[in-house]
Order: C-alpha cells, then structure tokens, then sequence
C-alpha cells in the first residue's frame, strides 16, 4: 500500500450507545456495505445480549436494527458472521454458541452448539463458510462442520493449549486454523487430509513470541503476514513464504518478523490488519493506534511504523478494532465504556 | 465449606488510627480533589479476611505505603501481602481488591493489582489472572465467588471479636 505518505487523522463518526455493560466485540456483516445493501455490524456485550446496527443509507447515520436477547445467559464474548452475511455465531460465557438467522430482517437462533466446558472466548468462520471455530477456557479449540438446515456437527476437539484460548481466526484463503492463548503461544491447527486435525506448529516465546497472554491475531489481505497482539505490550508481525504456500506443498511453517514495542503501556487487546495493509490497534490505555509496513530499506526485512494515534477513542478500555470489508477505511470500535464507535480514517492533505 | 483454616493463627495488628484531613482555609466548592494513597487505603482497610474476621488492614495484608496513586494519569497499584505463602485464599483478597476499586473509583481509573514480591509460591500466577480483564469477568458471574466477595466487602456491624 503506497496511496499516501503523508498525514492521516482519525474521524469519528457516530457512536453506537444501548449496550447496558462493556462491548467485547465487533463484526462487519461481509455482505452488506455493498451493491445497496446498507452496512450492518453485530456488536456483544457484558449485558449478555448481542446488537445489530445497520446504516441509513439516505442519511448514513447508524441506527440499531435488533437486539438479540433471551439467549445468551452470561456475557456474549465473540461474534462472527458467516462469509455469506446470512448467519452470526455468538460465543459466550454461558459456555454456549448461538447461531443466529438473518430472517428478513429479524434474526432467529436457529441453532446452539454446546461442548466447551466453560466460557466461550471466540467464534471464527473459514473463508467458505464451511466449517466454524470455537475456543473457550476450557483450553480446547473446537471445529465444527456446517451442514444443510443450520445443522453443525463437532469435526474435532483440538487439545494442546496448556491454559485458556483467547481466539480462534481461520487463514483467509487456507483451512489452516490459528489460536491464540493465556498460556503465550500461538498454535496452528492443520488437517492431514484425513478429517483429522492435528497441531502443526507452535509460536513461543523461544521463537521469538510473546511473553504474556496473546490476545488476538489477524491476516493481511495475501495470507502471507500475520499480527499478533499481547499482555507482553508488544505487537508482533509473522510471515510465511507464499510462493511455497501456494504451490500446495505441505505445510508451511511460520517466523517472527518484527516486534513492534513502546507503543502501548498497557495490554493490547484487539489488532486487525485492513485490506490496504492498515494495522490498527485496541488496548487498554483507552488508545487505538495505526502501524504501516515501513519502506525505510531495512536490510535486515521490513519495519513497521505507527501512522497516528488517536489517545482518547474511548473513556475506557478499548476491547476490538474492526476494519470494514469495503473499499472505504472505516473502522469499528468497542470498549469497556459501553459503546460502539464507527471511525474512518483520512488522509490530511 | 474449608473445615481447616489454612492460617489458623494470624498476626493481628493494630489499626492504624484514622488521620482526620484538616480542612483548607480557602475551599474552592468545585475542585475536584485528586485522589491520593489514603483515600485509596480507606475504601481497602475495612475488608474483611475471607477466613479470619478481621480486616485486611489488622492482619497487615494491605498498608498504606503498598499502594501507588498517580491521580493525574488515573492509575492505582496495589500490593497486597498474604498472611502465609501458601493461602490459596489470595485470588479471593485480590479479587476484593479490585471489586471494591472498581465500585469506589472514577471509571477513568486503570487499576493493576499484585502480590508483594516474594510473598507467595505462586505468585506469577495468581498475579496473571487478577490482572485479566477477561477471567476476573468470568468470575464476577460465578454468584458463589462474588457471594465470598459481597461478605469480605460488606462493612463489619461492629460486633466482631
């Protein structure tokens, strides 16, 4: 990404209140933002419910569309909707998936996968929307396999984190699975072919990984880059060679690249790379910050630098940043203080 | 219930006494006084141990001098002492701790809360969840701990002894 070298400011452009306790997360609904369908996001809370907003196309202001109550009975922690737009998976403390259908415009649980032991951390869908991940404290990563009729049968139970998983994220092009947990490491889950899922490499700290809790991880647009943010107040970037990945050889295996530190001073809760390669973050000192690979010619492989800052998005911990699928760069926020914000990010001129 | 009291003989100590705040010869009526290590020490003093009635303040668990307040960037720690290096129950302290921050501070407030060092066997440990954002939610919708909570937290009816 190269449109712009100079200056960029953060707009906010609403903020989303009626959440009754702090906002975990945020979803971008994949299917909507375009072709005149007006944007939708999902947003889950401590108040145990889950909302959707969508935006007035005539007035773009955001409004909210549904409040998806009398389900969840503990905090929503995760939601995620399904590549196609038609379902949201909401992971909770109650230790229960819900999956929800977008019925013309009302949304219905149709489904609720129980398994995990105890709360569920995050809900992630892969690319095709096949299959549906979901990890909790019970420090099990579970995959499950999406049939016809919003059925979803357990593929596999995958055991190896030695303390809570804190997310599950699907490779954007590869049914590759990546967890990421309390116990530091970041495990990479891969199927031999067989429907049988097996641990294929782990990132620790002796390979130049985190030293705390990892909180979350995202991809660049390629697949090729992956960043990861920590308890350790670092955020890392890992590559894989692609030209290899690509030739479907077997696995690929993944390595540190760059260690950004000094950013933050409390931990990181949330990074998502854009489409553009725009790394945004959430932590807990109430910040969200923008990091782009530097083209500065380090021989010793790339650098990143932090674009702008904004200190004060929220009047509290800011839990999950989301970019929007869309052409455009906004982005959503949500934090301890109850709220949802939507930004776009502008380039001063 | 625990039939055996992993501490059964504590150190009491005395109460500090109470320091009474002079009043200002000039009071501004709306300066916002910022908060400061003693008023931090009067909203923990009081708990009481979840094992032993007696507070946290009279078994030495919490002193004034173990909190650190840095009003103008909104940040508090606190260092707590178990009575033995071993108490199981010190998720439970440090659990009180930061429930009673949380309902007597400003919301603006960033609150680490930790183990003195050397205090305890596995202090790293316990240090790690008190300061997880995410499990110490987790645990406040347990209604069994934050019963515990609610009991340590409530104010002693001065009948204790």
């Amino acid at each position: 990404m190269e449109s712009h070298d100079g200056a960029w400011s953060l707009k906010e452009v609403q903020k989303l209140e009626g959440h009754t306790d702090r906002v975990w997360s945020v979803a971008w609904n994949p299917a909507a933002g375009v072709a005149g369908v007006p944007a939708m996001l999902a947003s889950c809370s401590g108040d145990k419910t889950v909302r959707v907003w969508e935006q007035n196309p005539s007035s773009s202001s955001w409004f909210c569309k549904a409040v998806l109550d009398e389900t969840h009975t503990r905090t929503v922690r995760s939601c995620a909707w399904s590549p196609s737009g038609k379902l949201l998976a909401t992971g909770s403390f109650d230790a229960t998936t819900a999956i929800w259908e977008n019925v013309g415009g009302d949304f219905e649980c149709v489904s609720t996968l129980e398994g995990h032991e105890n709360e569920v951390k995050s809900v992630c869908w892969n690319a095709s929307g096949s299959l549906l991940a979901t990890c909790g404290r019970d420090r099990s990563v579970w995959i499950w396999e999406v049939l016809p009729g919003n059925e979803f049968e357990c593929a596999s139970v995958l055991q190896g984190h030695t303390q809570d998983v804190k997310m599950v994220q699907w490779h954007p092009t590869m049914d590759i699975l990546f967890s990421c947990s309390y116990d530091n490491t970041i495990k990479i889950w891969a199927e031999d072919g067989d429907d049988d899922w097996h641990c294929v490499q782990t990132l620790s700290e002796a390979n130049g990984g985190h030293t705390s809790t990892v909180w979350a991880l995202s991809f660049n647009t390629a697949g090729d880059k992956m960043v990861t943010c920590s308890d350790d107040l670092t955020i890392k970037v890992w590559e894989t060679d692609s030209a290899k990945m690509m030739s479907g050889d077997g696995y690929v295996p993944w390595s540190h690249v760059c260690t950004l530190s000094g950013y933050h001073d409390r931990t990181i809760f949330s990074v998502h790379w854009s489409r553009e390669g725009i790394i945004a973050s959430g932590a807990a000192d109430d910040a969200i910050r923008f990091f782009v690979e530097s083209k500065d010619g380090s021989v010793d492989g790339p650098s990143y630098k932090m674009i702008l800052r904004n200190e004060k998005a929220h009047d509290m911990d800011v839990n999950s940043v989301r970019w929007s699928h869309g052409e455009n760069r906004f982005l959503a926020s949500a934090s301890d203080d109850g709220t949802v914000k939507i930004w776009e990010l502008v380039p001063v001129i | 219930m625990v039939s055996e009291l992993i501490n059964a003989n504590p150190v009491v100590y005395e109460k500090k006494e109470r320091r009474v705040r002079s009043t200002p010869s000039c009071v501004d009526e709306y300066a916002v006084e910022p908060i400061d290590q003693l008023e931090i020490f009067d909203h923990l003093r009081d708990i009481k141990d979840p094992e032993h009635p007696y507070s946290l303040e009279e078994l030495k668990v919490i002193t004034e001098d173990a909190i650190e307040v840095d009003d103008s960037n909104s940040y508090v720690r606190v260092t707590f002492t178990p009575t033995v290096e071993h108490c199981s129950m010190a998720t439970i302290i440090g659990l009180c701790l930061r429930v009673k921050l949380m309902r007597s501070l400003p919301s603006r407030y960033k609150v680490d809360i930790r183990i003195a060092p050397g205090s305890h066997a596995t202090e790293a440990a316990v240090n790690k969840q008190l300061n997880d954002k995410e499990r110490v939610a987790a645990a406040l919708e347990n209604p069994n701990l934050v019963d515990m909570v609610d009991e340590c937290l409530a104010p002693s009816n001065g009948l204790a002894g």
